[in-house]
This record gives structure tokens, sequence and C-alpha cells, in this order.
């Protein structure tokens, strides 16, 4: 086998695999990303039930409603709508009312989010950074976030 | 006093590092011995300088200095010594230094243990080594002071983060830095060697050993990382395909692809080219992960630092050396010699495949990790990408990679014989089929491909240890011939079996946790009893308790199994002082079979109960076994003295008689 002939294998192989790799990638990127949006998103984008989403917003106050078992209801809030969620499992350590939350699920056929995972990660703001980009890309000011935003829920629980 | 030290001895280090960037390349442009001399006891310096400014940092947090920002922001006075010394690399600042540190010691060690190479090679090889902490001194002090003072000085500091206290943690930032950091060695090598535009067998065997030093204290690090996030996120998972994870993995994939290709090089200076280019990307990636954690354009728990003012100073440093790298490869990889002809079948042609294999698949986790802010700028749509898509394509990629790797090692150079390699791993392949039917008899249940997975993982532990068997004739040599001839097996070759081996295991662990794990969430009263996985779990209630930092509420579970006591489990729920700030203590009961593992919820709103959640994950504590292994395996290939002796004289015979150029 000549050089050139050794280097066209190798070539090849390359590029087969190359390819392999870019249609999966192509695949996987149309049918496992997930989509993040705002209650206002869901409202305003009409997102289909059963489709999967992120859904992320605050913890509205008061509406954390344990019911049999392990099973949880809390309401989501941009301050501007809000979504009803409920949640089958134990909730983060940093889950708290009036706090950032980022829920992965689907909307049913009434609009209610089945959550099947409720993911209370952030920063030291208490604040997830994509929930906190899209309040302030929707004017919504938190002022000082270090401390308990424990205010910021109650107009969206009142216009509601 | 001593803190302005620190910070005096890092402006020091910069003007160091600038000189040792500046005259030893300019003394091996010029032929200037002395010039080029000045490297070795600059790189000296500069790490002394680093380690005082270090220890500097490290005094101001052992005694609570809360006068200088940094410890304010991150330590507490009643912190435990050991999380007081790991608050120093556990907050942006120090952890730069930490960096910096590391690579300070690195190019002091090609300085102090290089006597043997070219004094050109090794002058270029200081100088750009020095350009790299030049720019992240600088970086430390323009964005990033560890030693700025608060005045007035807070009577009490701020505290760090619970769920970084912890021992796990606190060792393994230095290890993953070490792995990152180590790979900036190869880099150096790389651009050296490009810049004299030359390379040989001789510069392949330098750069081994670093890679081999940097691979194993990564591989260790991000095992870690990943039981520190088993045991402590209180998830039940071992690897998020989190950003940050991934930051740390493609460097790893790189880098494991560059000893690979290293290899090939040295023993037959083929694939030069190639190797050349996997050095610069390896380290690459390596600064594309720093520039990811640091400048916190990424969702993750890790990224804490928040500052663009950041972000765009390490994108500068980035497109400098990435792009000045890859510029400079483009303008003289073709003045590169080609090696060795080689037939497809071959250990040669084993090891391509490999590469190919492994930075494809570094490839595909590039693109699922930087895809959603590439789509987030374009279109503003924000995404997350998680774990179905890294297992659609990284997990194909794997499959090829797994089975073709028992068969390189039985393959010769130039040409092998893969009928014959075939015939070796006959019995691993046997051993492989018992798997199938074994783990379909035990676990009776989930996918269908997963047995499979798991007697793949077999197989490449059996062939490790065919090869292995075949080197000392097993079976077909007397005792005292085989007993003789594993005495006389070269560290590398144990090292590449043990190595292999440990993937093999980690493969099973993987393959049976993912596909097997069972979780079982309930609400629990006082007295009440679940069943998982064979054991029984009886809820004997919680009671508060009081820890060094923090208060606790500790649940506790008397377990069973077939009706004798195997372990009481002590899930508990902490609230830490300062950051006043709650986390979940899995109670964890490992064994060989699997691990139960219990995450204590909240109290039901009657007060009767509490939530639960109780999983099984069997086979779980293979994967971080295997990693152990795979460092271990480095550690004894390390110790091969092949990789030490006459690598010079060979290089001095090789550069005498110049073979004929294409």
């Amino acid at each position: 086998m000549t050089r050139k002939q050794r280097r066209g294998l190798l070539i090849g192989l390359g590029v087969g695999v190359l390819s392999v790799a870019a249609i999966l990638v192509l695949f996987a990127l149309r049918d496992t990303v997930v989509f993040f949006h705002t209650p206002s998103d869901v409202s305003e984008k009409k997102i289909p039930a059963g489709q999967r989403i992120r859904l992320g917003g605050l913890v509205a106050d008061g509406s954390v409603k344990r019911g049999d078992g392990a099973r949880v209801g809390f309401t989501v809030t941009d301050t501007l709508k809000t979504v009803p969620v409920t949640y089958q499992g134990i909730l983060p350590d940093l889950f708290r009312e009036g706090q950032g939350v980022v829920a992965e699920g689907k909307l049913d056929a009434t609009g209610v989010f089945i959550a099947d995972n409720v993911l209370a990660k952030h920063d030291e703001n208490y604040m997830p950074p994509e929930v906190a980009k899209s309040l302030k890309e929707r004017g919504v000011e938190l002022g000082d976030t270090k401390s308990h935003p424990g205010g910021a829920t109650a107009p969206a629980a009142g216009t509601n | 006093m001593v803190v302005e030290l620190g910070h005096f001895a890092l402006i020091l280090a910069l003007v160091v590092a600038g000189v040792q960037m500046v005259v030893p390349a300019l003394g091996a442009w010029r032929g200037d011995g002395r010039m080029m001399a000045i490297g070795e006891p600059a790189a000296l310096i500069q790490l002394g300088l680093l380690l005082a400014s270090f220890i500097a940092l490290g005094y101001a947090f052992t005694t609570s200095d809360f006068s200088v920002a940094n410890v304010f922001q991150n330590s507490h006075s009643t912190k435990p010594m050991i999380y007081k010394i790991s608050g120093v690399w556990g907050n942006h600042e120090g952890s730069m230094l930490l960096w910096v540190l590391i690579l300070a010691l690195f190019g002091a060690a090609v300085a102090a243990f290089g006597q043997n190479l070219p004094a050109t090679l090794r002058a270029r090889v200081l100088s750009v080594q020095a350009s790299i902490a030049f720019a992240f001194c600088m970086f430390i002090l323009a964005t990033s002071n560890p030693f700025a003072r608060l005045d007035p000085a807070p009577v009490e500091g701020q505290g760090l983060n619970p769920i970084l206290q912890d021992p796990a943690l606190a060792i393994h930032p230095p290890l993953l830095y070490a792995g990152y950091v180590g790979f900036s060695i190869a880099f150096s090598f790389a651009i050296a060697a490009l810049i004299e535009g030359r390379t040989d067998a001789a510069w392949a065997r330098w750069v081994r050993p670093w890679t081999l030093a940097a691979w194993l204290c990564l591989t260790l690090g991000i095992a870690l990382g990943s039981w520190w996030a088993y045991y402590e996120l209180g998830w039940g998972g071992w690897w998020f395909w989190d950003p940050v994870e991934n930051a740390s993995f493609m460097p790893w994939l790189a880098g494991t692809a560059l000893l690979h290709s290293a290899l090939v090089m040295e023993k037959r200076e083929g694939l030069k080219v190639w190797t050349i280019l996997l050095a610069i990307l390896t380290f690459s990636l390596s600064l594309l992960g720093t520039f990811l954690v640091r400048s916190g354009v990424l969702t993750s728990v890790h990224a804490f630092a928040v500052d663009p003012e950041r972000g765009v100073f390490i994108l500068g440093l980035m497109v400098i050396f990435i792009g000045g790298g890859l510029a400079l490869f483009a303008l003289r990889a073709g003045e590169l010699r080609q090696g060795g002809l080689f037939a497809p079948i071959s250990r040669e042609g084993g090891l391509v495949l490999n590469n190919i294999l492994l930075t494809t698949a570094c490839a595909t986790v590039l693109v699922g990790t930087l895809y959603p802010l590439a789509l987030e700028a374009v279109t503003g749509d924000k995404i997350s990408v998680g774990p179905p898509f890294f297992n659609l394509t990284f997990g194909p990629l794997m499959l090829p990679l797994l089975l073709a790797l028992p068969f390189g090692p039985f393959l010769a150079w130039k040409r092998g014989d893969i009928g014959g390699a075939a015939q070796r791993l006959f019995v691993a392949a046997l051993v492989a089929l018992v798997a199938v039917v074994v783990s379909l008899a035990v676990f009776q249940r989930g996918p269908w491909l997963a047995p499979f997975g798991i007697a793949l993982g077999v197989f490449v532990m059996m062939g490790a240890i065919s090869e292995i068997a075949h080197r000392v004739k097993l079976g077909s040599a007397s005792r005292e011939e085989v007993l003789r001839k594993i005495g006389n097996l070269p560290r590398s070759v144990i090292g590449t079996a043990l190595a292999h081996f440990g993937v093999g295991l980690m493969v099973v662990g993987i393959v049976a946790t993912s596909a097997y794990q069972t979780e079982t969430v309930l609400v629990m009263k006082p007295g009440e009893s679940a069943d998982v996985a064979g054991y029984r779990l009886t809820f004997r209630g919680v009671s508060p308790s009081q820890g060094p930092n923090y208060r606790e509420q500790i649940g506790t579970f008397e377990v069973t199994r077939g009706g004798e006591p195997v372990v009481a489990l002590y899930p508990s729920k902490r609230i830490y002082n300062q950051p006043p700030q709650p986390t979940s203590e899995a109670g964890i009961h490992a064994s060989w079979r699997g691990d139960l593992y219990t995450v204590l919820g909240d109290a039901q709103q009657d007060g009767a109960g509490y939530s639960m959640r109780i999983y099984f994950n069997p086979l779980v504590r293979f994967i971080w076994i295997g990693a152990l292994i795979m460092s271990i395996a480095g550690c004894i290939s390390l110790a091969d003295r092949r990789l030490r002796v006459g690598a010079p004289i060979r290089g001095q015979r090789r550069r005498s008689s110049p073979q004929p150029a294409e």
C-alpha cells in the first residue's frame, strides 16, 4: 500500500467517523434539546401541551402546597404571569418561596405544569442565572437580591 | 504586612515571567548560550515567588484576616481549619493563583530536570511556558487581585459555600488544575517544536511523561469531583453532563488521545503533525475550560464568578494562545518530516482509530456544551442540552472504541495480524458472553442493551488480562519461566494493561448503575419500613444535632437484609450558620453489590412523616475504582525507566543522520 493510499484510507476513516458523529449530533439536537421559558413566555408563545420545556421563575410566596405523599404543588411566577406546577418527589435543599427555581417537565391540557425534575441550583444571589437574566430582560427589578426577595413576588399574586 | 509581601511577590513573579518569556527565546534565535541559560534560574525564581505569594494568601486565610477582601468573602472564623486552608482555592481569585502556581511548578520542573534537552528547545519551551504565566499573572493582578484590602476591616467573614466544605472538594481543585495546567507543557513543547521546525522521537519521549502526569492528575481530579457530586448533592447520580463537568472532560478526552498518538511518534516517528496539533488542542481545551468556568457564561452550580471584565480578559488570552498556536501550526506544520509507513491493520492503525474516535467524541461534547451559548447569542432562545443529547452522541462513539480497544495491544507495529489477535482474545470474548448471560439472570429487567454493555466492559477487562497472560506465556511455559517473565515485564506494559482494565471496570459500573438504578420516593412515619433491592429499611425518626458550624436534623434508618441487621444509615439535613444555607447529607451504605443511598426530605405538614428518597445504585463503586486503577496505572507507567534513560542519546543520533525528506 502506498503512502498515498494509506493517507486516503486514514482520511476516509476520519471523515466517515466525523460524518456519523455529525448526523448523531443533528438528530440529538433536534430531539433532546429542552427550551427554557418563563411564565410570560408560556402564555405568549402558546407552548403546546406535552412538549418538554424548562420553566424558570420565582416560587410565588405562599403557593407551596404539600399534597398526599411526596406530591407538592407550587406556583412559578416572573411577577407578570404565573404557572401552577405539580411535582412528585423531594424538593431540592435550596427550594424556597420567593426564590428562583427551574422546573423541567410538560404542560398538561389544563395548563398545569407537570414537573419531573426541580432544580434550585443558583449563584450566591439565590437566583438561577437564566432566571435572573430573563427577569432582567422583562424589566423586573429585584433590587438587592442578596437579601431574601420576599416582597418581589407579592404583586404577581395580587394581579393574578 | 505578610499580605502586602504576597502581593509584591506576585508582581515580581510577573516581571520574572516577562524576562523568562523574552530573553531565552531571543537567545535561541541568536544562538546566544548565555541568554538561553537565563530560562532555568528564572523558572525557579518564578516558582519561588508564586509559592511565597500563595503562602501569604494561605496565611491570611488561616489567621482569618478579614481585612483582606477575599478572606472576608470566603471564610469565617468558626470554620474548621482544613476548610480555611481549602478556602484559599475555593474562590475565583485564589484558584487562579493556584492555577499559575501549578503552571510555574511544571515550568520549574522542566528547568530542573531538562538538563538533557537540546539547549535551544529547552530555552524555547521555558519561554512559551513563561508567556502563559505572564498572561495569567497579568490577569490576576488586573482583574482578580486576591490581596485587595478592605478598610475598615470587618469583624467576621461571610463564610464558604457549605457544599464546598468537604474533604474531597478540598483536594479536587488542585488535582484538576494539575491536570489542566500540566497540558501546558505539551503545548509549550509543541510551540517550541514548531518554532524549531523539527521534531523527533526524543521530543515525544519528553512530552509523553508530562502528558501522562497531567492526565493522571486530571483523571483523579474528575473522579474525585464525580464522587463528591454523588454523595454531596444528594441526587443519587455521579455524572450530570453539566457544562462545568464537560469543561474538564474535554481536555481529558483530548489528553487521552494525545497520550496514544505520542506513543506512535515515540516508537515509530509517525503522526508527528497530528500529535503536535493534538498537543495544542488539548491545552486549548484546558484554557476553554478555565474560561467557561471562570467567566460565568455558563448556567452552572460552579459558575460563581459573573464578571464580564474577567470573561473578556480570559477570552482575549484564549484568542492569543489558541489562535497564535494554531496559526503557527498552519505556517510551520508543512515543514515537519513525515514518519514511518504502516499498514492499516497495525498497532499504529489501532492508535489512529483510537485518536479519531476520541477526538470526535470530544468534538460532540464540545458541540453540546457550546451550542446553547451560540444559540442564545444568535436567536436569544435559551435551551439546555442535557444527558439525552450526550447519551445519543457520545455513547455510540464509545462503542467501537471499546470493541477495538483489546485488539490494539495484540497488533504488531507496522503490520499486524488481526486473525492472530482475535485468536488470543477468544477467552476474553467467551467470558464476555458468560457476562451477558449472568447479567440477564441477575438483573432480569431493564433495557435489553445493558447486558451487552456490561459484556463490553468485561471484554475490555479480560482483554487486558489476556495481553499480560500472553506476554508471560501463561499456560505454555513452566511456572518458573512465567514468574521470571512477570518480573521482567516493562512497567509501561503493566501500566497499559492496568489502565485498560480500569476502563473496562468503569464501563461495567457505568452501564450497571445507569440501566439498573432504582429510585423510590415515599413518605415514611417513624416505625414504618420500606423494601428496596433486597434490603428492608426501617425509619426510626429524626433527631436534632449540632455540628461545628451548622445545625442538623438527623434521620435514622435501620437496615436489615433477610432479617439480619446490616447497618444504620443517618441521612441528614443541615443548616449552616454562615452563610445560612441548607444542605442534604445522604446516608449511604456502600458495598460491592451496589450502594444503598438515602436522602431525607421535608417533614410533612401534619408533622407525622417525612418524605424520603431511596436509591439503589448497582456496582456504582466500580466507576471510581476504575478511575483510581487508571491513575495508578499512569503512575506505574511513569515509573518506567525507558521513559527517562537514553532519550538524549537517541535524539542526537537521529539528528546526525537525518531521514530523507519527503
